[in-house]
C-alpha cells in the first residue's frame, strides 16, 4: 500500500498545514512513500507544542524522566524489523549493515536515558566560596531546541542529536532528513506509543531550507542545533538566530561518525548552568 | 418602552410571547454552515494588519475572578491604555470590564484616556439574586463611575417561558444605568437553541438594551460563530424594522487571532462595515489580546514572536 506519512506534533499525527506532500524514494531512486512537505506554520505550531509541553518535562524528575526515556528505547526495538527495512532503504544499506545502525541507535537511547539523573552529580559543583554559604551550581534545560537532523544518518544520527535534548529535559522540535524522513517519522510512532508526553518531541518532514529560517527567527525558541545543513548556510541562520540570542549548535565539518562515541558535548549544549548562594548554618 | 414599528408588544406576557415564537426559527444547519463558511476566508498581509488593529481597538480587556485585587486591576489598565510598550503604534483596547468593586480603582487609572469602564452588575454571573439587589449592584457600579454595565439575564425565567419577567428585569436595569450605556449578556451556553438565542436577542433588544452579549465567559460553549451570527441576524433584522441600532459582543472563548478575525469577518458579511466600530461591536476577552500582540509583532518584525514578549496577565 502506498503509505503517506504525516507530521508529529503536540502528540498528534497532522497533516502538513499547507497541504502539501513529496515523493521519498530508496537510495536508488525508486519510489517509497509520501511524506508530508511541512511548512513555515507547521514549524509555528510545532514551537507552540514544545513550548507548552516544556513546563511539565523540564519539571519532571531526573529518574522518571530516564524511565520515560528507557520505554522509548524499549518500544523502539520491538519495532526493529520495520526500522532496519527503512534505514536499509534510505541510506541504501544491506540488511545486516542496517540492523547494527539500528541496534546502535537503541543503544544510544539507553545511553542517553542513563545520564538524566546523572548530568547534576557530573556536571554540577559544591563551589568553594569565601563567605557562609552553600554555593551550588546546578545543570538547568535550556527550553525549546530546534534540531535540523543530520541528512545522511536517518536514525541514528537523528537519535544522536534529539535524545540529548530529551535527556536534558528541553522539548524539542526536529526537521528531519529531507530525502530520509522516513525512520524519523516511525519514531514519532514509537514516541506516540510510549510515555513521552505529547509536544515534548514534534518531528517535521520538508525542505530544510523553507522550514530553518523560520525556526532560526524564531523568538520563543531557546536554541537552534544546525547539524542538518551546511556550513554556507549555517552563517544566515546562526545570523537569524542571533535575534533573540539563542544557543547555537554550529554544523560539523564534514558528515560525523554517529557510531563514535558521543561524549557529553550536545547533552551540555542544551543546559545552561544556575548558580544558586545559600547561607550556611544558622 | 416599545417602539413604533413594533407597537406595544410587551403590553402583556401573552403578547409577548406570542410576539417572540412568531420569529422565524433558525435553520440550525444552515447558521452552522454559514458560519463555517465564513470561518474559510484567509485574511493576510495588509488587510490581517488592519483587522489585528481593528480587533485591539474593540477588546473589552476583562478580568471576573475572584481572586482579582485592586494592583491585578491597575495592570490591565495599563496594559489597556499601551497594549504593547514596546510598540507605540499598537492601538488602546475598547474598555476594561470588572467586577462592580474594583469601578474605582479603573476609572482612576483610565481617566483621560478614552478607554471605557464596563462593570458586571446584576449578580453576574448566575443572575440568581432579587431584582432590589440586582437594582443595587447596577446603580452601585453607575455611581462609582461605570461607562458600561454588563447585566446577565434571568436565564431561569426566560427558559421557563416568563418573558415578561425578564423584559421587565432590562428595563429596570436599563432605568437604573442613566447615562450608562447597558449591554445584556444572553448567556447563550444555556440557552439550549438558536431559537432561543434570536428570542432573548430580541427580548433584550425591545427591552433597551444598547449592546447585545453572548456569555459570562464562565459558560462553556460561549461565543460560538454560529450563535454569534445568529445574533447579528436579529440586530440587522431588528434594525430593518425599529431603525434602532444595537451593539453586539461576544465574549468567552475566543483566544486566539484567527478566531477574533473570523468574527469580524462575521461582521462584515452579515449587518456590514458599519458595525466594525468599537462603538457598535466589542470582544470581550483577556488572552486573545497576547495572541493579537505576538501576531502583529510577526508582522512588524518578520519573524514570529513568543509570550516572553508580551506580558503576563
Amino acid at each position: 500500500m502506498r503509505k503517506t506519512y504525516k507530521l508529529y506534533i503536540g502528540g498528534a499525527f497532522p497533516r502538513s498545514e499547507s497541504g502539501r506532500s513529496y515523493a521519498v524514494t530508496d537510495s536508488r531512486g525508486r519510489f517509497l512513500a509520501n511524506a508530508a512537505q511541512g511548512s513555515r506554520k507547521d514549524a509555528r505550531d510545532a514551537v507552540v507544542a514544545a513550548r507548552k509541553a516544556f513546563g511539565g518535562w523540564s519539571g519532571t524528575t531526573a529518574y522518571n524522566r530516564g524511565q520515560v526515556l528507557y520505554r522509548v528505547a524499549e518500544v523502539l526495538e520491538g519495532r526493529r524489523d520495520q526500522f532496519v527495512a527503512e534505514v536499509a532503504a534510505a541510506e541504501g544499506l544491506a540488511p545486516r549493515a542496517a540492523g547494527a545502525t539500528v541496534d546502535a541507535a537503541i543503544d544510544r537511547w539507553v545511553w542517553y536515558a542513563g545520564w538524566t539523573d546523572k548530568l547534576t552529580q557530573v556536571l554540577g559543583n559544591a563551589n568553594p566560596v569565601a563567605g557562609p554559604y552553600f554555593n551550588l551550581s546546578v545543570p538547568e534545560p535550556t527550553g525549546v531546541v530546534a534540531v535540523l537532523a543530520p541528512q545522511a544518518s536517518s536514525l541514528l544520527g537523528l537519535v544522536s542529536v534529539v535524545a540529548p535534548v530529551l535527556a536534558g529535559g528541553s522539548t524539542c522540535v526536529v526537521v528531519a532528513s529531507s530525502a530520509r524522513p522516513l525512520p524519523a517519522v516511525t519514531l514519532g510512532e514509537v514516541l506516540a506509543t510510549s510515555d513521552v508526553p505529547g509536544g515534548v518531541i514534534n518531528i517535521l518532514t520538508g525542505a530544510v531550507a523553507e522550514i530553518a529560517p523560520w525556526l532560526a527567527s524564531h523568538a520563543d525558541v531557546n536554541g537552534i542545533d544546525l547539524c542538518g545543513t551546511d556550513l554556507a548556510d549555517a552563517v544566515d541562520l546562526e545570523r537569524a538566530a542571533a535575534g533573540n540570542v539563542k544557543r547555537v549548535l554550529r554544523p560539523p565539518a564534514s558528515e560525523s561518525d554517529w557510531s563514535a562515541d558521543p561524549g557529553l558535548t550536545r547533552l551540555t549544549a542544551w543546559l545552561e548552568t544556575k548558580t544558586v548562594w545559600h547561607p550556611m548554618g544558622v | 418602552m416599545t417602539t413604533a414599528a413594533l407597537p406595544d408588544v410587551a403590553r402583556d406576557d401573552a403578547t409577548l410571547r406570542a410576539f417572540l415564537h412568531g420569529l422565524p426559527g433558525v435553520d440550525k444547519v444552515g447558521a452552522e454552515a454559514r458560519a463555517a463558511t465564513l470561518a474559510t476566508r484567509s485574511i493576510k498581509t495588509t488587510s490581517k494588519r488592519w483587522a489585528i488593529d481593528m480587533a485591539i481597538s474593540m477588546i473589552d480587556l476583562t478580568t471576573l475572578e475572584g481572586a482579582d485585587t485592586a494592583g491585578k486591576v491597575r495592570n490591565l489598565c495599563a496594559k489597556a491604555r499601551r497594549p504593547d510598550p514596546a510598540d507605540a503604534s499598537t492601538p488602546q483596547v475598547a474598555a476594561v470590564c470588572v467586577y462592580g468593586d474594583m469601578v474605582q480603582t479603573a476609572v482612576a487609572a483610565l481617566t483621560g484616556t478614552g478607554i471605557q469602564v464596563a462593570a458586571v452588575a446584576t449578580a453576574f454571573p448566575s443572575g440568581r439574586a432579587s431584582l432590589a439587589v440586582k437594582l443595587a449592584d447596577t446603580k452601585d457600579a453607575v455611581a462609582a463611575g461605570a461607562d458600561e454595565i454588563d447585566m446577565v439575564i434571568d436565564r431561569g425565567a426566560f427558559l421557563s417561558g416568563r418573558y415578561l419577567q425578564v423584559y421587565d428585569e432590562i428595563v429596570a436595569v436599563k432605568q437604573a444605568c442613566g447615562p450608562a450605556h447597558l449591554k445584556v449578556i444572553l448567556e447563550t451556553g444555556e440557552l439550549a437553541t438558536y431559537d432561543n438565542v434570536r428570542r432573548a436577542a430580541w427580548l433584550a433588544m425591545l427591552a433597551g438594551g444598547d449592546f447585545i452579549k453572548t456569555s459570562t465567559g464562565k459558560i462553556n460553549p460561549a461565543a460560538t460563530a454560529p450563535v454569534l451570527l445568529v445574533m447579528l441576524e436579529a440586530v440587522r433584522d431588528f434594525r430593518s424594522t425599529t431603525g434602532r441600532v444595537i451593539g453586539v459582543k461576544p465574549a468567552g472563548g475566543i483566544r486566539t487571532s484567527k478566531d477574533a478575525i473570523k468574527q469580524l469577518v462575521l461582521v462584515n458579511e452579515t449587518v456590514g462595515d458599519e458595525w466594525l466600530t468599537p462603538r457598535l461591536f466589542r470582544i470581550g476577552a483577556s488572552t486573545l489580546l497576547n495572541d493579537l500582540l505576538q501576531q502583529r509583532q510577526k508582522l512588524t518584525t518578520g519573524h514570529y514572536s513568543g509570550p516572553d514578549y508580551v506580558t503576563l496577565d
